[in-house]
């Protein structure tokens, strides 16, 4: 079995496992078990129940799945935006660099929020303040965080823009968002978001608002920023054509729950859980010809009452007695591929 | 920009001319009148009236000596008052009314906002729905009932107001009061709901992530974009608290233009009352002037003269 | 909970697909206006608002005929009785009975309040709706014509026609109603101008559906809400107009009366203590419009489901 030892010191993890040929990769962000439940009018929602991953430093995780799956609830319950009330957030580990993020207050988090993590989020057109500048936008991040002259600060906000490929910086900071494109909207956002240096971007649906020429470009612009800082990223989509491009790790959630979570070669070529292979075979392909589409039957579940067993079983091809009475339990194929899955389970070969 | 400026400009003289116009026609049809063939009984007034009228000109020289007089300021002679002009009543009124209308203005709007803001950001608490309901409240009760409820209870019961004049600062508290209380329930109101809206907008949850203290997002970030539609309804509100200050004058007493405008409305002093309407007017339609170039101000779209974005 | 290791093996056979679980649609789907009703009843005010109107409009029918004191008659020896069982609301100077007045006086600021609504409705949809359909150069020169009336200050005008006019039902309204219905045009051109693009009006386009059909089917039934809101909402403004008409003394003229003269009336003597002769006009005044006004925020909450709370 494998056996994972917590230096805290250092902050790294050793993985004892004789096949494996990993080096030892720092653990940016540990996460297990993380349950968010929001009180609403109508009851109780469980938006998210009981996801666990880790995030390595330098690489791109994405998280993929259906609205409402729980994906962006999950990033803003890491980073301390989810409102507590009406939302309630609990796990038994939320470790980031080697702070506890479980017990954080408002004003801990405020400390962490745009320093240490950042988030962008999916509509261009709309994230920014149509009433300041982006120069005043830019700055300002620093500001709360920093202490630092405002001559330094511009210094810095010219060195983001042009890092994200805007020509002028200089003058662009005077400028409003409506002067800008969408795509260039975009850009400016990953400035922001990225002027304090953090170790941690979380993009939720950074492309799903842009034309597919611009998304190729900023989906580049994310790889050559992560080549030149080393900032981890986590991305949220539904696109798997955008996971494909630059993902290196991808973990599916579907209801609220991880379902499968791997690399991306294991996610593509070796997947296990039925939903994955639904998703995958769901996307039509070019290359194939005369072949039906072939959509997942059915919807998700409502996730006011959700099912005691996997929450996939209504609709799953495979579906076992056990599969509608019981959450299945993690089975780690190997050590970055981990399957929540009865069909995995031992008992189900016999 | 300036063409934004320019183009409001245009508008506001035409309105003015506009209305003076139709004050002269409409005063032309009254019986009454001084255009009209019965004199009046007193000798002296009629004297003034027919200098400054022509009364014997053909009506196109009348109209164009009354344009010409109005943008020089001139309003002519009242009728029930011999010895002063309309021009001398107005200067008498003006000060005290504007100093009425401004007060109330700058309360209306530093409480319906901060009652607002308060009431959006406790969404759905106690707060919210006691606030909201005052400001139905206090859009439905019209402000001369208020008035006669505030002299009774605090001036007359309870004693702690004057009633009446508007000579020291607790004389100004009871009319400054009921004639802000409208525009206050209206600007809580919207913006309430404005901000509600703001609140949800993505740049506000981007705010948030960058780490901002709360107190800066609200202000910073969504208070500048929620008050645009405050700054709008300004316009309309300041007509409001003038219309206000008719009735506010008249029930408290305050020697401002409006108690005399009403008097010369319950008299029929013709003179004065066209003095004083095209006098409101042209002060409306510039205050609503001033608005717009403040609101040209604030959205940077206008400021900017709404270019596209540069590649 | 049953522990990982006691889960019995045949568990683990494939289960019985029933195709039920797959897609439930739990709520029943209701039509736009049953739905809009369904939420304006879940509103406790809007709806006991709707009641006192409903009760409101009865009773102002109703009282003044069934009434044993009369609403004009002078009886002098009664004057300015406190409330009593006999007149339940006092009665005025002339010795005439406050409580029937009272009903009398809401059928008149009723009266003015609804037909200035329902001008301004007319007047406004026609040119509102024309203006947004025809759009390009119609609608540009349309909307000059509003911008320059809109500056011009609303009661300054009605005070102006009032005089010029001399105070009756009818000029109050035509006076309220002159610049009234510029509110409804833009709000129905408004909405005009957006519905136009929307997808389903070019689908219905595209089925060879004609203007009037278009206008009458698509745009209308989803202007409707704003417009039921604002005219809702014009109500009460018409009331208070008419009742700061009369204050001004540009009212209805004796012996009949609105509320707003009989809370003229009752002001001007209010130090004399008949406080019941302001108190109940000016309550009525004050419910009146409150109702009004909640109603007029409940139908917009009902009637917009993206503005849910």
């Amino acid at each position: 079995m494998n056996q994972t030892l917590q230096d805290n010191t250092s902050k790294k993890t050793y993985i004892l496992q004789p096949n494996s040929v990993q080096e030892t990769r720092e653990i940016v962000l540990d996460v297990e078990d993380l349950r968010v439940e929001f009180t609403t009018y109508g009851g109780s929602v469980q938006a998210v129940r009981g996801a666990s991953f880790q995030l390595y430093k330098g690489e791109t995780l994405a998280i993929v799945g259906e609205s409402g799956c729980g994906k962006s609830v999950t990033s803003n319950a890491i980073m301390g935006l989810v409102p507590q009330p009406p939302g309630k957030v609990t796990a038994r580990k939320i470790i980031f660099k080697g702070k506890d993020f479980k017990h954080y207050t408002r004003k801990q988090f405020r400390e962490v929020q745009g320093m240490d993590i950042s988030m962008i989020f999916q509509d261009p057109m709309t994230a920014l303040n149509p009433t300041l500048t982006i120069g005043e936008q830019l700055t300002e991040g620093l500001k709360t965080h920093y202490k630092i002259s405002n001559k330094e600060a511009k210094k810095k906000a010219i060195e983001m823009l042009s890092l994200v490929g805007l020509s002028n910086p200089e003058e662009r900071l005077k400028q409003y968002p409506h002067q800008f494109s969408g795509g260039m909207r975009q850009r400016i956002v990953i400035a922001i978001a990225l002027i304090c240096e953090p170790e941690l971007l979380i993009a939720d649906e950074p492309t799903t608002a842009l034309d597919v020429t611009i998304q190729a470009q900023i989906l580049e612009l994310f790889q050559e920023i992560q080549e030149r800082t080393g900032v981890s990223i986590i991305l949220i989509t539904h696109d798997l054509g955008v996971v494909a491009k630059i993902a290196d790790r991808i973990a599916v959630m579907y209801a609220g729950n991880i379902i499968e979570i791997g690399s991306k070669r294991d996610i593509f070529y070796n997947q296990k859980h039925p939903y994955t292979k639904g998703l995958l075979n769901s996307v039509p392909r070019l290359d194939l010809v005369e072949e039906e589409l072939q959509p997942i039957d059915g919807t998700p579940p409502d996730l006011f009452a959700p099912p005691p067993g996997c929450a996939f079983a209504a609709r799953c091809p495979q579906a076992m007695v056990v599969c509608n009475k019981i959450q299945p339990d993690v089975t780690k194929l190997t050590n970055e591929h981990e399957v929540h899955c009865w069909l995995q389970d031992p008992r189900a070969r016999m | 920009m300036l063409r934004y400026i320019l183009k409001r400009f245009v508008m506001m003289i035409i309105t003015i001319l506009i209305i003076a116009s139709l004050t002269f026609f409409l005063m032309l049809k009254i019986p009454g009148s001084p255009f009209d063939s019965d004199r009046t009984t007193n000798p002296t007034i009629q004297a003034n009236l027919e200098r400054y009228y022509n009364l014997d000109e053909p009506i196109y020289v009348q109209y164009f000596t009354y344009l010409k007089r109005i943008v020089t300021f001139d309003f002519g002679p009242s009728i029930k008052k011999p010895t002063e002009t309309v021009n001398e009543l107005l200067e008498r009124g003006f000060p005290i009314s504007f100093e009425l209308g401004i007060i109330a203005i700058v309360v209306a709007l530093i409480s319906g906002i901060t009652l607002g803001t308060i009431a959006a950001l406790r969404h759905n608490g106690v707060i919210d729905y006691l606030a909201m309901t005052i400001a139905v409240i206090g859009i439905s009760v019209p402000n001369f009932i208020l008035a006669t409820l505030f002299i009774q209870v605090f001036a007359v019961y309870w004693g702690w107001f004057p009633a009446a004049t508007w000579q020291s600062v607790s004389h100004m508290v009871l009319p400054t009061l009921a004639l802000a209380t409208g525009p206050m329930a209206i600007i809580a109101r919207l913006t309430r709901a404005s901000m509600l809206e703001v609140l949800t907008q993505d740049y506000i949850k981007m705010a948030r992530a960058k780490g901002l203290k709360p107190w800066r997002v609200v202000v910073r970030h969504a208070l500048r974009n929620a008050l645009m539609p405050v700054v709008t309804i300004l316009g309309t509100m300041l007509a409001g608290i003038l219309t206000g200050t008719f009735v506010i004058e008249q029930i408290f007493g305050i020697p401002g233009m409006g108690k005399y405008f009403v008097e010369s409305i319950n008299n029929r002093d013709y003179p004065l009352i066209m003095g004083t309407t095209v006098f409101y007017s042209a002060f409306l339609v510039f205050s609503l002037f001033l608005v717009d170039i403040v609101y040209g101000f604030l959205d940077p779209r206008i400021k900017l003269h709404k270019k596209e974005g540069e590649a | 909970m049953t522990h990982i290791k006691d889960i019995p093996q045949d568990w683990f056979t494939p289960a019985q697909k029933d195709d039920i679980g797959k897609e439930l649609v739990v709520r029943p789907a209701l039509s736009y206006w049953a739905d809009a009703w369904r939420r304006l009843r879940k509103n406790i005010m809007a709806m006991i608002s709707l009641i006192f109107l409903v009760i409101l409009v009865i009773l102002a029918i109703v009282v003044p005929i069934v009434s044993p004191h009369s609403v004009t008659d002078i009886n002098l020896p009664n004057q300015n009785l406190a409330p009593n069982s006999v007149h339940w609301f006092g009665t005025d100077e002339l010795g005439r009975d406050v409580f029937t007045r009272t009903w009398y006086g809401a059928r008149i600021s009723l009266f003015v309040g609804i037909a200035a609504a329902t001008i301004d409705f007319l007047v406004g949809v026609i040119y509102g709706g024309i203006a947004g359909y025809k759009g390009g150069r119609t609608d540009s020169v349309m909307m000059r014509i509003v911008e320059i009336l809109y500056g011009l200050p609303n009661l300054i005008v009605v005070i102006l026609l009032m005089v010029v006019m001399g105070s009756s039902m009818t000029t109050i309204i035509v006076a309220l109603t002159i610049t009234g219905w510029i509110g409804m045009a833009r709000i129905v051109r408004g909405q005009v101008l957006q519905l136009k693009n929307y997808e389903f009006v070019t689908a219905s386009k595209s089925f060879g559906a004609g203007t009037m059909r278009i206008i009458r089917k698509n745009l209308l039934p989803n202007t409707m809400g704003p417009i039921i809101v604002q005219m809702t909402l014009t109500v009460p403004s018409a009331i208070f107009a008419e009742a700061f008409l009369s204050f001004l003394g540009l009212g209805i003229q004796a012996p009949y009366a609105s509320w707003g003269v009989m809370a003229n009336d009752a002001i001007s003597v209010i130090s004399t203590g008949y406080w019941w002769r302001l108190f109940f006009p000016a309550l009525f005044i004050s419910l009146t419009m409150y109702a009004f006004n909640t109603l007029g925020d409940g139908l917009q909450d009902a009637l917009d489901p993206k503005l849910r709370r």
